[in-house]
């Protein structure tokens, strides 16, 4: 039922971190997405974070721009994305948060997305333009189907913000490591910890750590204190770099194992 | 007592809100008490009205223009001439406002997104008379058709950042310059030049672009002793419409027309009328009507004025849509370029294309009403901008 739960009670009991990768849905297609999520769960990746993509991705780096633009190009839709979905529930039990924009959302149904969504074996939705003030528009589908609203904290967010996020939060709690768009900086892992620790006084949901992480040892470092680390642009990039090559889905396996190893 | 809009939260009924990404949700806040708090400052209040008066040249007249009402044997025609503020168009007002707003903040680094590059203008302007860091996004495609006004801003210190992505138009450029914010919103100050983007933007250049209407509310009063029966303004994010209409929303008996950007027809997919040919959603933080596809992703905008290339429009109108207050109405590429041509021959003045689509609905609206009925046209900008693109269009 609970699978983001569940996956993170099973880690906790083996005192493991969680490995959380983000993928552009439909880039370069979404049989390939498929194929690469099989491979993902296989090297040991926890949780998967689909990308739908959208055109004016407001809140992203460059790489997931284009991996966007790409996916868009080869008629990648919403629709598409949860067929995918439901296709990798048939054999895979890997929790799925769907990670995007709310016009593509909005432009679908809000109220039939939700119902669509649970029905493919999506866990939860991770919406960047759609902050706690705005979310419950589309909360109100999504938390009676079950699908976890995953919040964002940032490193602007204030104490009495993050209370009231923390307060409504579901699944886990993502915090933002750079102040800025996704891939675009290196994060300052001192002042991560600082920040991670003071949303550890008002959670218990786990924490999750993304936007910019992209070697071993920076994820290493990470997992000392969060219970999670999310790699997003630096896979993109490398499935684009050898979205030709026959060996793709074990070159990224391969990238990702060794980042799992090191938590 | 009357409801004034927005809410707290940025509605305006179903549409406007604050749909931006949590790092800038602070800086919303901060921005929308800054703001709360300016608005009841008699001082700050003083000073915007002494810069729009001794720097920007305010007011602008409400110019009767005689031949251009006589060749059309219908209404009168009484044209706003935002065109004749200082940088030559109504986007000063605005940039004033939130220069010294961002002044009051603290903040010496300001950002600015651009499409023909008139609120780029008015946004270096500010930023060298208060000594501020300016860097301007402008698409690609408008740094191409709108080269006088890069030079300009240039001239006048700031740095012209070329967006490439998209369609290298207005909608990439705020892309891009929202992304910018993203990663430096501790101390810069989002200039926007529309009444679009998050919540309190809408709101914020509303009121600071409504010395446009309130101008015209006294001036129509002195010469006519009445209000007008009709008001025109183009719209493209609406700025000048917004501030034009703004002050006579709770008038009985002004009609008030919109005019959105047909570029090549409404029958082809190249315009921006984002009311009259979108739909409902959600982008760059605001809910409105946008041009889409049916999954949600955002359509190119076409027109010929790079100014109303934009695929969106301020939520407050579409609200004022949804509740008929306005009516949203449209002129084609081809319409706009014959009135440009037709006010600068017979007033001698050089409309930018974008109030031009503004001149073309009054000049269909015009002999269809009666000799003493008055229309008020918002002459939003001067037209030197576009020569290049008139002269393109092979219509010299």
């Amino acid at each position: 039922m609970k699978r983001i739960e569940e996956k993170f009670a099973a880690l906790r009991a083996k005192k493991e971190k969680a490995l959380i990768v983000y993928l552009t849905a439909g880039d370069p297609s979404l049989d390939m997405t498929k194929k690469l999520i099989f491979g993902l769960e296989k090297a040991g990746v926890d949780i998967l974070e689909i990308g739908v993509p959208f055109s004016d991705p407001t809140a992203d780096g460059p790489v997931i721009q284009a991996a966007s633009q790409r996916a868009l190009k080869a008629g990648t839709t919403l629709a598409g994305v949860l067929k995918m979905v439901s296709d990798v529930r048939k054999v895979s039990e890997i929790p799925i948060v769907l990670f995007g924009y709310f016009n593509p959302i909005f432009a679908y149904g809000v109220k039939k997305f939700a119902l669509d969504a649970r029905k493919a074996g999506v866990d939860g939705v991770l919406v960047v333009d759609l902050p706690y003030e705005e979310a419950g528009e589309l909360r109100i589908y999504t938390d009676a189907s079950q699908i976890d609203f995953i919040s964002l904290i940032a490193p602007t967010t204030d104490k009495e913000r993050l209370s009231k996020i923390a307060a409504s939060a579901a699944g886990f709690l993502y915090y933002i490591s750079i102040t800025g768009i996704t891939g675009t900086a290196t994060p300052k892992i001192d002042n991560i910890k600082t920040e991670v620790g003071k949303i550890r006084k008002i959670t218990k949901l786990p924490i999750a750590v993304g936007f910019g992480i992209s070697k071993p040892q920076q994820a290493k470092e990470i997992a000392r204190f969060a219970d999670g680390v999310v790699i997003g642009s630096a896979v993109v990039r490398l499935i684009d770099e050898n979205k030709n090559n026959r060996d793709l889905v074990e070159i990224i396996s391969g990238y990702v194992s060794e980042i799992k190893q090191a938590l | 007592m009357k409801q004034t809009l927005p809410d707290k939260n940025g509605h305006f009924g179903i549409f406007g809100g604050r749909y931006a990404a949590e790092t800038l949700m602070p800086a919303l806040i901060e921005l929308e008490k800054a703001y709360e708090a300016a608005r009841q400052d008699k001082n700050f209040q003083k000073e915007f009205a002494w810069y729009q008066r001794e720097y920007a040249g305010r007011a602008t007249p409400l110019y009767y223009a005689r031949r251009m009402t006589e060749s059309l044997h219908g209404a009168k025609i009484y044209l706003k001439r935002e065109d004749l503020n200082h940088t030559g168009s109504h986007k000063i007002n605005n940039t004033l406002g939130q220069a010294l707003l961002a002044r009051e903040m603290g903040k010496k680094k300001v950002i600015a997104e651009t499409g023909a590059g008139q609120h780029g203008v008015a946004t270096a302007t500010v930023a060298a008379l208060f000594g501020m860091e300016c860097k301007i996004f402008m698409g690609e495609e408008d740094i191409r058709r709108q080269a006088p006004n890069v030079f300009r801003m240039k001239i006048l210190g700031a740095e012209v950042v070329p967006v490439k992505s998209g369609t290298a138009t207005l909608k990439d450029a705020m892309n891009e310059a929202m992304r910018y914010w993203v990663g430096s919103v501790r101390d810069t100050f989002y200039i926007i030049g529309t009444t679009a983007g998050p919540h309190p933007y809408p709101r914020m250049v509303r009121d600071f672009q409504s010395v446009i209407g309130r101008e015209t509310k006294k001036q129509i009063m002195k010469m006519e002793g009445r209000n007008p029966d009709v008001m025109i303004a183009c719209v493209g994010g609406g700025s000048n419409a917004m501030g034009t209409f703004y002050p006579f929303r709770d008038e009985k008996n002004v009609a008030m027309y919109g005019v959105e950007a047909a570029g090549l027809g409404m029958n082809t997919s190249e315009h921006s009328a984002s009311i009259n040919g979108g739909k409902v959603g959600v982008l760059h933080g605001n809910k409105t009507y946008l041009l889409q596809d049916a999954f949600g992703q955002v359509r190119d905008a076409y027109s010929i004025a790079a100014g109303l290339d934009y695929p969106g429009v301020g939520p407050e109108h579409a609200y004022f849509h949804a509740t008929k207050k306005v009516k949203y109405v449209t002129v084609t590429d081809k319409e706009a370029v014959a009135a440009f041509s037709f006010l600068s021959r017979k007033e001698g003045i050089i409309p930018a294309l974008e109030s031009a689509h503004a001149v073309a609905y009054a000049m269909k609206m015009a002999p269809k009403m009666a000799k003493n009925k008055i229309i008020v046209v918002c002459l939003s900008g001067r037209g030197d901008k576009d020569a290049q693109t008139i002269i393109e269009t092979g219509a010299l």
